[in-house]
């Protein structure tokens, strides 16, 4: 995560979501409104992300916070109504490629090489699942990244993930 | 079969078990949602998940969304598990044909984890993927399961998945 002493926090007007909270480092500002524009992109240009109705909630420096709102459209079992692995998958996967691009050594592009998901306990139906994703290492080619999911109750991980990205070109 | 019996007409057996698989997977929304559908020859499972504008990741590419694929591959392995427990109750008329919804038809097994292995960019068509059960035992399942679109040789991406088994009731 940002370290909050050197971090300033930037709050920006967006379509959808209405709010998206932009931390960047002192010396990150000149780089800045190129994150502002990848937050801005992030979601509402991935229509499959867009389709899952996430929510970019913050993004900075290496990490992003990423919500998905229940829907019952994305029931993996029938019998219980929770959530479908899949779609955890997909929004860690977002998330995770999100706290790529969000990297201080600015990468034009990123894609999942590897993703592991360990699913801990079933979400609960109707709650919202929050993903929380850090880039803990970037190499020229290579973004390593861990990701962690809640429910409502933050106290209980829902899944956690582990990712290796491929890094396209720092601008 | 025994020897002493007539074997069943194959439109029967055929309507018996595309009815079962498309019960399967018709009660779960996030199959419908994502459009993915199952061709079965026999047994064998084929899952396809047709190309659809909602499924895109990367517009510019433009590719396949990695969460997507990820999808797809774990609702194959969960599906292709789910016909192998199924098929014995199923053949043997255990399994109420008549009554195929979520309270009737057995649990899904649980994923305890996944590992997606993304070897090419999905393109922007129909994705084909097939699953191999490794180990299946009473509790656990290893699967395997791999993608693929024009080419049946070139797996865009493959995974390796442990399920937790639903417990039989009774």
């Amino acid at each position: 995560m940002v370290t909050r002493g050197d971090a300033q926090q930037v709050v920006l007007p967006f379509r959808h979501p209405p709010m998206i909270k932009v931390e960047t480092r002192r010396k990150g500002v000149s780089c800045m409104s190129d994150k502002l524009k990848m937050a801005r992109q992030f979601i509402q240009a991935l229509p499959h992300s867009m389709a899952l109705g996430m929510e970019l909630q913050e993004l900075g420096d290496g990490s992003a916070e990423i919500t998905m709102p229940y829907d019952d459209k994305l029931v993996g079992d029938p019998k219980t109504g929770v959530i479908s692995g899949g779609a955890v998958s997909a929004l860690m996967d977002t998330c995770c490629g999100a706290a790529v691009m969000s990297h201080p050594s600015n990468p034009s592009a990123t894609a999942t090489m590897d993703l592991r998901i360990e699913y801990l306990r079933a979400a609960t139906p109707g709650q919202t699942i929050t993903t929380r994703a850090t880039c803990y290492h970037v190499t020229r080619s290579v973004a390593f990244v861990r990701a962690t999911a809640t429910d409502e109750d933050a106290e209980n991980l829902v899944a956690t993930a582990t990712g290796t990205f491929t890094v396209e070109g720092h601008k | 079969m025994t020897k002493h019996r007539k074997p069943e007409p194959v439109q029967v057996v055929k309507q018996r078990r595309d009815g079962v698989l498309r019960a399967m997977v018709e009660g779960v929304p996030y199959i419908r949602f994502l459009g993915i559908e199952f061709e079965r020859r026999g047994d064998e499972l084929t899952g396809i998940m047709p190309f659809s504008e909602q499924l895109i990741g990367n517009p510019i590419l433009p590719a396949l969304h990695g969460g997507a694929t990820a999808a797809f591959l774990e609702v194959t392995a969960i599906i292709t598990l789910s016909w192998g427990l199924i098929w014995e109750d199923m053949e043997s008329g255990a399994l109420d044909l008549d009554n195929l919804d979520a309270d009737h038809l057995p649990r899904l097994p649980k994923t305890i984890d996944f590992t997606v292995d993304y070897l090419r960019s999905g393109l922007p068509r129909d994705a084909y993927a097939r699953a191999r059960i490794n180990r299946s035992g009473r509790r656990y399942a290893s699967v395997h399961v791999e993608a693929w679109q024009d080419n049946r040789a070139r797996i865009f991406a493959q995974a390796t998945g442990h399920f937790l088994m639903p417990q039989r009731r009774g």
